[in-house]
C-alpha cells in the first residue's frame, strides 16, 4: 500500500490538525513568491532564520527587547531625576548661597547645558563604564559604587543560595504531603513570613540573636579586607531576613506550580509505572513546572539586590541600597542616576534570564520537529 | 489452563459533592466478576459511563480521582490486590501489570525522551539493566513497526506522531514483560486508517509476547478483531459475558443485539440536483504562508446533505471555516443561492448571517457554562428576531419541544445536562435562527453510539421538516452512508472524490477512498486478518 500512515498528527485539538496539515509544506521549503520587492528580501531572510532555527530567533528577540528597555530606563531615570524638586547647588551651599555662587557651581557641574546634551553625555560615559563624578564627594560614582555592589551582590547572593534550594525543597515536600499537616504548617509558617514587615522581622532577629543570645555581632558592618569568615558572621542576620522575606513567595509558587501539573495524565501514568510518590514529584512533575517556578525565583533574586534597602538600613550594612538613600537626601544626582540604572538593569537582566531558561526548558522549542 | 486474573464480586464506588447538597457516595461498578487466563483477552465493552475503564484501572488496584475499591476482590496470579499496602500495590504496578492508555499523547511526560520513559518502569522494578532494556526497547520497536528503531528512543513525545506515541505507549506496557496489560481505548482517538495499524501492532505484540491483556472500548467491531471474551457493560453491571464468537453472532441480550446492529438508520439519496443552495468554486485557503485548502470544488443542492469526509489534518475543518466566514479564502468563491458570499465574516449582511448556522464537535466549549439552556437558545431569537421576554420564552419552549428535551430543561444550565442532551441544545439554538443551511462539524464523534444515532435521526426528522441542507464533517463512514446524499472525500487538503453517495462509495475507487473504506472495521470475527492479508498480497503484487 502506498500511503503510509506514519506522519499524521493525533486527531483531536485544533491545533495538532493545523499542525499536522502543516507538516508536508514547511516553511523553510516554500519557494520564495515571485513577486517579490528587493526591500522585502530582509524580512524573508529573517523568516527564514525563524523556520530554521526558532530557539534562537526567540532568545535574540528577548536579548534585544531588553537592550531597548534598557536605553528606555535610562531616559526614563534621566527625566525622572530632571523633574524632581531642589536644587543641588542650594543645598550644597545653605546660608551661603548668593546668585553668583550658585551660577558658578552650576557652570562647573555643567548643569548650565542643555537637558538633551547632558543626557547623551551621561549616556556616552555609562556605556564606556563611567558614571560621572559625585557632586557631594567629588569622587568617581563608578569606584564608589563597585565596593557597595560588591557589599549588596555579597548579601544577596548568600540569601539566594539558601532560600531558593529550600524554598522549592520545601515546595516539593508540601505537594508530597498535599492537605496533610506537614503542608500546612509549611503554609501557615510561609504566611506568617510573608506577613510581617522585613524591618520587623530584622529587629526580631535582633533581638534573639544579637542581644539576647549574643550569637552574632550587631550592627553588620563590613569593610573592605574584612576576613572572609568574620563578613560571613557579620551579615548572618540581614541573610536569615532576606531569606525569611522571599522564601514563602518563591515556596509557594513552587507548590502551586507543581500542584498544577499533578494532575495530567502523564503523573497517572508514572504512577502506574509503581514509581514512589518523590520521584514523580522531583522526576515528572517538576520539570513540566519549571517556567513558573524561574519565574518567581528571578523576581525575588531581583528584589535580593534591588528591594534590600530597608535591611541594608536596619542592620547598618554599607550596600547599595544605603548608598542611594544618602544620595538622595543631598540631591547628588548623578550616585542616584547610577544606583537607578543599576537597580534597572538587574531587574531586566534577571527576568531576561528567567525568559530564556524558560524557553529553553520547554521541549518543543529545545527539539523541534 | 491457569487463572491468572480473578475478580469477584467487585464493586467501585465514589463520593460525589452535589453542590449546596450534602456529599453522598455513588456506585460505578456494581458485583462485576470475571476471570482471565494466561496469554487470553478480555474486551471490555460499553458506552461512557458503563465503568470499563474503571475496572481495568482495579486492575491495578488503583482509582483516578476519589474513585476507590469497596467491595470484591481482584486476585492477581494468587495475591490479593485490594489489600495491599501502597508500597505492595507499587510491585505490582508498571511490573506486573502495565496500562497503556487512552491518549498516549497526554500520558508521556513531554519533558523527557520517550526511550528514557519507556525503559523506567523495567529499571526501578529492577527487571532488567539499563543496557538490557534499550536493547529489548529496540527490539519492540521493531515488532511494533516504529520507524528507525535504533534511534526512535531519542525523540520526544512532541517529535512522532499520534499512532506512534500510541505504539511507543504499548512498547512501554511490553517492557518490563508483565503479565497483564490493561490497554484503555488505546485507538479510539486515532483516525480510522492509523487504527487498524495500531490494531494490528498491538494484536500481533500480544500474540508473540503471550501476555494477558484487558482490552476497554466503546467499539464493538475493534474488540472483535482482538478479544477472545466480552463483557458488555452498562451502569456499572454485566449485560453479558462470553466468547468473543458467542457475543458478535449470538448475543442473547437486547441491548446487547443494539450494539452489534447500531447504526441502523438508512437514508434514501436525494437525486435531484437542479436547486443549488451552496456552491464552493476552486477554493484555495491556509494560515498564514502554510495553504491548507487547494482547489476546492463542492455544490450542494437546497434540503439535502453534503458528508466531507476525511481524516484529521485533511481540511475539513477550514473548509467550514471558509463556508462560514471565520476564514477569507485566498482565491475562489463560495456561492449561496447563486450569489457569491462575502469572503469574510466581517463583510456579511445579519441576513446572510442567518442563513448558515453551525453545530460543534465539542457542545460543552460551544456554550457559555453559566448561561441557562433558555439564554443559550434564546440569544440568536433576540438576535435576528428581536424576540424578548415571554414571546422569546414561548419560542424557545417550542424550540424545545422539537428536539425531543421538554420545556422543563428551560431553565438548566450545560453542566447538568449530559453530552446527547447538549447536543440537541446546540442543534435548537442552530435551527432557532431559521438557516437555510447548517454546518455540522463532527456533530456525534464524541458521543456513545445510540446517542450518536439518536441525534443523526433528530437531524434528519429536521431536514423533512424544514428542508434544511447539511454540510456535515465527519470521519466517520457508517455516519456518511447512514444521512448524506452527496459525499466529497478530502484528502490532504484536497477533494480527492466528489458525487452522490451511491457513486462515491462504490467501486472503482481511487487508492485514498479505496484505504479508507477498507480500514473501518467490520462487525465480525477475523476482520483483521483478511484486510492485513490482503493488503500483503498488494505489497507483494508490486
Amino acid at each position: 500500500m502506498a500511503v503510509t500512515q506514519d506522519d499524521r498528527a493525533p486527531a483531536g485539538a485544533a491545533g495538532t490538525d493545523l499542525a499536522a496539515a502543516a507538516s508536508p509544506v514547511l516553511p523553510a521549503d516554500l519557494p520564495p513568491p515571485a513577486t517579490l520587492s528587493p526591500l522585502s528580501a530582509p524580512v524573508v531572510a529573517l523568516n527564514d532564520f525563524r523556520g530554521r532555527h526558532p530557539l534562537a530567533a526567540l532568545l535574540l528577540q528577548r536579548i534585544g527587547l531588553s537592550v531597548v528597555l534598557l536605553f528606555a530606563v535610562s531616559l526614563l531615570i534621566f527625566l525622572g531625576v530632571e523633574a524632581l524638586p531642589g536644587d543641588f547647588a542650594q543645598t550644597y551651599l545653605g546660608q551661603s548661597a548668593t546668585p553668583q555662587a550658585v551660577a558658578n557651581i552650576r557652570a562647573q557641574l555643567g548643569l548650565d547645558q542643555p537637558a538633551v546634551t547632558r543626557y547623551l553625555s551621561w549616556l556616552g560615559g555609562v556605556l564606556e563604564g563611567d558614571f560621572g563624578k559625585s557632586w557631594a564627594s567629588g569622587q568617581s560614582v563608578t569606584s564608589q559604587i563597585a565596593g557597595r555592589l560588591g557589599n549588596t551582590l555579597f548579601l544577596a547572593f548568600f540569601a539566594a543560595i539558601i532560600s531558593v534550594p529550600l524554598a522549592v525543597g520545601l515546595g516539593m515536600v508540601a505537594v508530597l504531603y498535599r492537605n496533610r499537616f506537614p503542608d500546612r504548617l509549611i503554609n501557615v509558617l510561609s504566611l506568617g513570613a510573608i506577613s510581617l514587615p522585613e524591618f520587623f522581622v530584622g529587629y526580631l532577629l535582633i533581638l534573639f540573636f544579637g542581644i539576647q543570645l549574643g550569637w552574632v555581632s550587631f550592627p553588620s558592618t563590613v569593610y573592605s579586607g574584612m576576613p572572609f569568615l568574620a563578613r560571613l558572621q557579620a551579615v548572618a542576620l540581614p541573610v536569615a531576613t532576606l531569606v525569611l522575606v522571599v522564601l514563602a513567595h518563591m515556596m509557594r509558587m513552587t507548590r502551586a506550580a507543581i500542584l498544577n501539573v499533578m494532575s495530567s495524565p502523564y503523573i497517572e501514568t508514572a504512577e502506574l509505572k509503581g514509581l514512589g510518590a518523590f520521584r514523580i514529584i522531583a522526576r515528572h512533575a517538576a520539570p513540566n513546572a519549571l517556567a513558573p517556578i524561574i519565574n518567581v525565583v528571578a523576581l525575588n533574586l531581583a528584589y535580593l539586590v534591588v528591594g534590600v534597602v530597608v535591611v541594608e538600613v536596619v542592620f547598618v550594612y554599607p550596600g547599595m541600597g544605603q548608598y542611594m538613600v544618602d544620595a538622595v537626601t543631598v540631591r547628588d544626582m548623578p550616585v542616584v542616576q547610577a544606583c537607578g540604572l543599576i537597580f534597572a538593569a538587574v531587574y531586566i537582566v534577571l527576568n531576561m534570564i528567567a525568559d530564556i531558561l524558560g524557553i529553553v526548558a520547554n521541549p518543543r522549542l529545545r527539539h523541534p520537529r | 489452563m491457569a487463572e491468572l486474573l480473578t475478580v469477584k464480586n467487585l464493586t467501585i464506588g465514589a463520593t460525589s459533592y452535589p453542590p449546596g447538597e450534602p456529599p453522598k457516595d455513588i456506585t460505578i461498578v456494581d458485583g462485576v466478576s470475571f476471570t482471565i487466563e494466561k496469554g487470553r483477552v478480555l474486551g471490555l465493552i460499553g458506552e461512557s459511563g458503563a465503568g470499563k475503564s474503571t475496572i481495568g484501572l482495579a486492575a491495578l488496584a488503583y482509582g483516578r480521582g476519589g474513585v476507590r475499591i469497596t467491595g470484591g476482590t481482584v486476585e492477581l496470579d494468587g495475591t490479593e490486590l485490594t489489600g495491599l499496602k501502597r508500597s505492595g500495590l507499587r510491585r505490582v504496578r508498571g511490573a506486573k501489570v502495565c496500562y497503556v492508555a487512552q491518549s498516549a499523547a497526554a500520558a508521556f511526560n513531554p519533558a523527557h525522551k520517550l526511550g528514557d520513559q519507556i525503559i523506567e518502569a523495567a529499571l526501578r522494578h529492577g527487571i532488567l539493566d539499563e543496557a538490557a532494556a534499550r536493547k529489548r526497547a529496540t527490539e519492540l520497536f521493531g515488532v511494533l513497526s516504529l520507524p528507525d528503531p535504533e534511534t526512535f528512543g531519542d525523540r520526544y513525545p512532541h517529535q512522532v506522531s499520534g499512532g506512534q506515541l500510541q505504539r511507543a505507549m504499548t512498547v512501554m506496557a511490553l517492557l518490563p514483560s508483565p503479565d497483564l496489560i490493561v490497554f484503555d481505548e488505546p485507538t479510539t482517538a486515532l483516525d480510522v486508517t492509523t487504527q487498524i495499524d495500531v490494531l494490528a501492532a498491538i494484536k500481533h505484540a500480544i500474540e508473540t509476547t503471550h501476555t494477558a491483556a484487558i482490552y476497554v472500548t466503546h467499539d464493538l467491531a475493534v474488540v472483535a478483531q482482538i478479544a477472545d471474551d466480552i463483557m458488555v457493560l452498562r451502569h456499572g453491571k454485566t449485560v453479558e459475558y462470553g466468547t468473543a464468537e458467542k457475543i458478535i453472532t449470538r448475543p442473547d441480550e437486547t441491548y446487547t443485539r443494539d450494539l452489534v446492529s447500531v447504526r441502523s438508520i438508512t437514508h434514501p439519496e436525494a437525486k435531484d440536483q437542479s436547486d443549488r443552495l451552496l456552491s464552493i468554486e476552486r477554493v484555495d485557503a491556509g494560515y498564514g504562508r502554510i495553504q491548507v485548502l487547494e482547489e476546492v470544488s463542492v455544490h450542494l443542492p437546497k434540503g439535502q446533505t453534503l458528508a466531507v469526509v476525511g481524516e484529521s489534518g485533511s481540511g475539513k475543518s477550514t473548509l467550514a471555516r471558509v463556508i462560514t466566514g471565520l476564514l477569507p479564502p485566498s482565491s475562489g468563491t463560495v456561492r449561496f443561492k447563486g450569489e457569491a458570499l462575502p469572503a469574510a465574516l466581517s463583510g456579511r449582511s445579519r441576513e446572510q448571517l442567518r442563513q448558515i448556522q453551525m453545530i460543534y464537535q465539542m457542545a460543552d466549549t460551544a456554550m457559555n457554562p453559566r448561561h441557562t439552556i433558555g439564554q443559550i437558545i434564546g440569544r440568536p431569537l433576540t438576535f435576528y428576531f428581536g424576540l424578548r421576554g415571554a414571546k422569546k420564552r414561548e419560542r424557545v419552549q417550542e424550540l424545545l419541544d422539537h428536539i425531543e428535551l421538554g420545556k422543563g430543561f428551560i431553565d438548566r444550565y450545560p453542566a447538568e445536562l449530559s453530552g446527547g442532551q447538549k447536543q440537541r441544545v446546540a442543534i435548537a439554538r442552530a435551527i432557532a435562527a431559521e438557516p437555510e443551511l447548517i454546518l455540522c462539524d463532527e456533530p456525534t464523534s464524541a458521543l456513545d453510539p445510540l446517542v450518536a444515532d439518536g441525534i443523526l435521526k433528530l437531524l434528519l426528522r429536521l431536514q423533512e421538516e424544514t428542508h434544511v441542507s447539511y454540510v456535515f464533517i465527519t470521519h466517520d463512514i457508517a455516519t456518511v452512508r447512514a444521512i448524506a446524499d452527496s459525499v466529497a472525500v478530502m484528502f490532504k487538503g484536497r477533494v480527492v472524490r466528489f458525487g452522490p453517495k451511491s457513486d462515491v462509495l462504490a467501486p472503482p475507487f481511487d487508492d485514498y477512498t479505496d484505504l479508507l473504506l477498507k480500514s473501518v472495521p467490520e462487525m465480525r470475527l477475523g476482520w483483521l486478518e483478511e484486510v492485513l492479508s490482503e493488503r500483503k498480497m498488494a505489497a507483494a503484487g508490486n
